[in-house]
């Protein structure tokens, strides 16, 4: 008998810019895992009027297509989904299914393994493959700080969501072919139970120092006000906020708003950049869940710079100058 | 009258808690507990539809036996009722067993719900997974994240934030979703409400037995997943030190972190030059 395909399957998520970017990425760390397994890579597309993804999932890695195009699957319906992915998985038994951990994904995921009888990880920030093939699941755990690794050992497929921008996507190449395969709609799939009655594309959600990703910090060692000002073009260049120290907020250079620390806002972002901030205990109490900090002082011995996981020991403004020309160069939009 | 269910969690009241090196474990009994905040926006959402259309609510939790004070602190808040379910069998369940376990005590402690809430996510775990894999334990329509929850007769309408898609969706009873932390500001435990919860209301206790969970059928619904090993994300701080002119320090930055700023922010940030094989 012919030993059956090993598969990884990566589903197909695309509704918007960021959720198609890591079904890319996906499919790029899926064909890094599948080397050592011999196994082919699948893209999982399902919707109305989805040629335009197909063609993408192939110059991006995919070797094979299942596609179901039809007009009623439009709406991106989790529970069309799920019956759908849930058949195609039982016809087929793949060995891994990676799925996007945006908000559709992480809904929709812990459901399909529900229903599959499987294990799933959420949000993955890291992947590998042991050479029996078992899926080795890297999951922040405890609020972030910690990080586990998770294994399904016995049942299949073996499920992770994965957080958006954890691989890199393998670049786009228009002359790679895959097998399409274009799979009509099931006649015994049941009208969704959920009703979408409105949907509509939202605006953008109001940005606030709480819920940036990437905060720009500035305390008394960025000098003058002009200095500081400069601080607002750097977090613009990363989609950012500017925080501040007490000190700077008295002196007028930044608004009460701004505030970091235990007077002011507590602050979660993925990076920090603390320009000339001594570390003072009022302040970083304000940084419980920053999760990459970079500091920025003259004083290498400054308790902000011991926090931090880059400490650049330079004068703050020179360095600002410097990065955001730096920047500048490499940024492509 | 609605039969509301909440599920609830009691999370610790720290991010940080005390690691014991030796044992590689966390030192979970040394944390503080309290209700895990889109767990106590859920209770405030089922408290609101208990004033607006009447409602008997239950809260429902899984834990060791001090998990009691969330119940209580819910019954504080105003519900009517707490089930907890305690027992060491179920230590260390992952969220496919949980969904499982937490099913098995609604059918057996609630049959007659109209509605089940969950927190839309934890704040020690964070998986989201619970509410999700509930719904399918119970075969109920179910929507995640949601921020306002209206009742029409017998149809739930609720609407939320998806990818940054607004969705109005529709769903007739029974049902679940989980509640986002965006509306439903839970209110404060009113201090006559606390005095009652702590003396004469009661809350009911279940082991495994008692919802008919044996070790051998539990491997049938048990945990998929197995934690190979936990490490702390803080030893990977490497207090890396970059010294030199301004200029080429932060070119020394940036080459270094480069890719994972970019993947913090979504956009591509790429060196000029490439690097030389
Ligand atoms: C009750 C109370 C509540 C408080 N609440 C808060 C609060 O919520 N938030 C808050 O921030 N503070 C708060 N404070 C104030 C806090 O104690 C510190 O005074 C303050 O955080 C210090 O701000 P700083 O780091 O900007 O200034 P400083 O402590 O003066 O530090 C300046 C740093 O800049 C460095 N530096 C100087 N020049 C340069 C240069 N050219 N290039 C690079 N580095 C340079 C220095 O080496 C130094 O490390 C509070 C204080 C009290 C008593």
């Amino acid at each position: 008998m012919k030993e059956k395909q090993k598969s990884i399957w990566v589903f197909g998520d695309y509704r918007n810019y960021y959720q198609n970017r890591v079904t890319l990425q996906l499919l790029s760390k899926a064909v890094d895992l599948a080397r050592p397994m011999n196994a082919e890579v699948c893209a999982v597309v399902i919707g109305c009027d989805i040629d335009e993804w197909i063609m993408e999932y192939t110059a991006h890695g995919a070797d094979r297509i299942l596609a179901i195009d039809h007009p009623s699957l439009i709406g991106y319906s989790t529970e069309y989904y799920l019956s759908l992915v849930e058949q195609l998985v039982g016809q087929r038994d793949p060995d891994i299914l990676l799925i996007g951990a945006t908000d559709f994904g992480r809904e929709f995921a812990p459901r399909l393994a529900k229903r599959l009888k499987t294990g799933l990880s959420a949000d993955c920030v890291g992947l590998d493959i042991t050479p029996e093939g078992l899926l080795v699941q890297i999951a922040p755990s405890f609020g972030g700080n910690m990080l586990a690794e998770i294994v399904t050992e016995k049942h299949r497929p073996q499920m992770a969501t994965v957080r958006p921008g954890t691989f890199k996507e393998i670049p786009h190449n228009h002359e790679r072919t895959a097998i399409v395969e274009r799979l009509p709609l099931p006649d015994n799939l049941s009208a969704p139970r959920v009703r979408v009655v409105e949907y509509e594309r939202a605006v953008e959600r109001e940005h606030t120092i709480e819920n940036a990703s990437v905060i720009v910090c500035g305390g008394r060692g960025m000098g003058n006000r002009n200095n500081f000002k400069k601080l607002k073009e750097l977090a613009n260049l990363l989609g950012g906020d500017v925080g501040a120290t007490r000190p700077v907020v008295y002196a007028g250079w930044a608004d009460h708003g701004a505030l970091v620390g235990q007077a002011g806002k507590h602050i979660k972002p993925k990076i920090l950049f603390s320009f000339g901030i001594s570390g003072a205990i009022q302040h970083t109490a304000g940084l419980g869940e920053a999760n990459f900090i970079v500091a920025i002082n003259k004083n290498p011995q400054a308790t902000m710079m011991k926090m931090a996981d880059v400490a650049i020991s330079a004068d703050a403004g020179d360095l600002l100058g410097s990065l955001i020309k730096e920047l500048k160069k490499r940024i492509r939009e | 009258m609605l039969n509301i269910v909440v599920c609830i969690k009691q999370v610790p009241m720290v991010t940080e808690l005390p690691w014991d090196e030796k044992s590689a474990t966390l030192r979970r009994d040394l944390a503080a507990g309290m209700m895990n905040p889109a767990c106590k926006h859920a209770v405030e959402a089922a408290l609101q539809m208990k004033e607006k259309h009447g409602a008997v609510v239950t809260v429902l939790t899984m834990g060791p036996p001090v998990a009691e004070e969330v119940l209580r602190e819910a019954l504080a808040m105003g519900v009517d009722g707490g089930l907890l379910i305690s027992d060491r069998l179920l230590a260390g369940s992952d969220t496919y067993a949980t969904s499982f376990i937490l099913a098995e005590a609604v059918r057996k402690a609630c049959p007659q719900f109209d509605l089940i809430l969950c927190g839309a996510y934890t704040s020690d775990s964070e998986t989201a997974q619970v509410g999700p894999q509930m719904a399918e334990e119970l075969n109920l329509p179910a929507a995640a994240y949601a921020e306002n929850l209206e009742i029409n007769g017998r149809t739930l309408r609720v609407r939320r934030l998806v990818d940054n898609f607004r969705e109005t969706l529709e769903m007739e009873f029974p049902a679940l979703v989980t509640v986002s932390m965006e509306k439903y500001s839970p209110r404060y435990a009113s201090f006559r409400g606390l005095e009652e919860a702590f003396s004469d209301r009661d809350i009911f206790v279940f082991n495994a037995q008692d919802l008919g969970i044996t070790p051998e059928n539990l491997a049938g619904h048990g945990s998929r997943t197995k934690v190979r090993k936990v490490f702390i994300r803080k030893a990977q701080k490497q207090n890396v030190m970059i010294t030199g002119a301004a200029a080429s320090a932060a070119g020394e930055f940036l080459d270094r972190y480069q890719g994972m700023i970019s993947a913090a922010i979504g956009k591509s940030i790429e060196s000029k030059k490439k690097a030389v094989e």
